[in-house]
């Protein structure tokens, strides 16, 4: 579904992907953890666009995303993205922060629009907050709708990009119930992330990454009990 | 200072009005084009096309970088008459909005910069174009952060618009002129024009106050 081949990514002179391989099956979860600026995120940033690949490429159902003959606005309408910082969009409310996607984007009749958005904040728990402005909502909730957003949209393939770092920890546990839920149906996801309970109990592969590669691909259970690098060993020390 | 002063204001006090609302005729004109022409600059400037950023950043350096007062001579006697005949106040109202185009667009540029990046991301990530983008995720918050130094240079501009004088448009400033010239009532005269400048600039700024308020509820 998501196949990456050898990319190589720099900002300046700083390389931070330094030949990355690897491949996501349909319905598989797949968690990205490994200390900070070890190039997770800018990983996942490459599989949507938003961050171009120096060298490498790509490919999404088949379709390369690294080409510069891709569309990647349709591409992108499959791979749903949620960030760190949420991005609600402040002068919207949590409605038409779901809404305007599929109103202006696949042209989706309101009503309709408002229905399929109603289901979804319901489905984030969050059926009585349809029509507050994203600076009521507390940062779990506001992640929550941020998902609900990007659900809208169907994407066959969901990034979470460190989606709990910067929530208060009472409100973690809300946001992973979500992404769990979402698991469970059989969404494809790449999740890059410090919650290691969450990698182990929902992920079906951890990448464990550091210094811009990939040092460690296995299921949770082997990787966190029996890692076989010593930088991932040392690493699970430090978090575990 | 002098009754005779009083009179002389009382008598032509109609001559005054029909000076403020020219000055806020050209005012009004040269702001909405203002508007328009500086938001099309902001864009090009921003431009990732280098040709076409180049374009949007020489017509600021230009319009920035030279007095309203040389540019309405340079198009009123020299540039406008080349293309079509146009009166003082046609010219007044053009050299006034291109002028003021070059600073709208650095404020609406600083505007749309100051909206968070990770609101095109967010934006872009769910499958919008650019200008989708733009249009429905990032202008609209940037709006409400230009209203500030957007009403600054409306009473600039206001102000700006005494220039027009010199090329004997018959505004606020030049009827002045005319009555000083003629009655030898400096304090009188000029007294009343500064008022009246300062009712229209005060109006001004609290209706930007208003703006910002009422955009700030939601």
């Amino acid at each position: 579904m998501i196949e990456v081949r050898g990319v190589h990514k720099s900002f300046g002179k700083l390389e931070v992907l330094k030949g990355i391989d690897c491949h996501i099956a349909p319905r598989e979860v797949v968690c990205v953890i490994g200390p900070s600026g070890s190039g997770k995120s800018t990983l996942l940033r490459c599989i949507n666009g938003l961050e171009q690949v120096n060298k490498g490429q790509i490919f999404i159902e088949g379709v390369e995303v690294t080409s510069s003959k891709v569309d990647i606005n349709a591409v992108r309408q499959k791979v749903g993205m949620v960030f760190q910082l949420f991005n609600l969009f402040p002068h919207k409310t949590t409605l038409e922060n779901i809404t305007l996607a599929p109103i202006k984007i696949k042209g989706i009749p309101r009503e309709e629009a408002e229905t399929i958005a109603i289901e979804l904040l319901r489905k984030v728990g969050l059926p009585d907050k349809d029509h507050v402005y994203p600076a009521q909502l507390s940062g779990g909730q506001k992640q929550r709708v941020a998902i609900a957003r990007a659900l809208a949209m169907q994407p066959r393939i969901m990034l979470f990009d460190e989606p709990t770092s910067s929530l208060d920890p009472e409100m973690v546990g809300e946001v992973l119930a979500v992404m769990k839920d979402l698991a469970h149906e059989g969404m494809t996801m790449v999740v890059v992330t410090h919650e290691m309970g969450f990698a182990r109990e929902v992920g079906h592969r951890v990448l464990f990454m550091d210094e811009g590669i990939i040092e460690e691909d296995a299921p949770p259970a082997q990787l966190f009990d029996h890692p076989q690098q010593a930088r991932t060993r040392q690493f699970l020390s430090k978090v575990l | 200072m002098s009754i005779h002063g009083l009179a002389v204001v009382a008598n032509n006090f109609h001559l005054f009005l029909i000076g403020t609302l020219i000055t806020l005729e050209i005012t009004a004109l040269s702001v909405g084009m203002g508007m328009i022409l500086g938001l099309l600059i902001a864009l090009m400037k921003m431009s990732r096309v280098k040709f076409i950023s180049i374009i949007g950043v020489a017509y600021i350096d230009f319009f920035r970088g030279t007095p309203l007062l040389v540019q309405l001579m340079l198009f009123h006697f020299g540039i406008l008459p080349l293309f079509f005949d146009t009166g003082p106040f046609v010219s007044a109202v053009i050299t006034c909005g291109l002028n003021s185009a070059g600073y709208i667009a650095e404020i609406v540029r600083a505007g749309i910069q100051a909206v968070d990046k990770g609101q095109m991301e967010a934006a872009r990530s769910l499958g919008m174009t650019h200008t989708q983008a733009m249009k429905f995720v990032v202008l609209p918050q940037a709006y409400k952060i230009v209203i500030p130094p957007l009403i600054n240079e409306f009473i600039m501009l206001l102000k700006d618009t005494s220039l027009v004088s010199v090329i004997s448009v018959a505004e606020l400033t030049f009827r002045g002129k005319l009555l000083y010239s003629t009655t030898y009532e400096p304090v009188w005269v000029w007294g009343t024009v500064c008022l009246l400048y300062y009712v229209v600039t005060k109006s001004i700024s609290m209706l930007g106050d208003w703006a910002e308020r009422r955009l700030a509820t939601e």
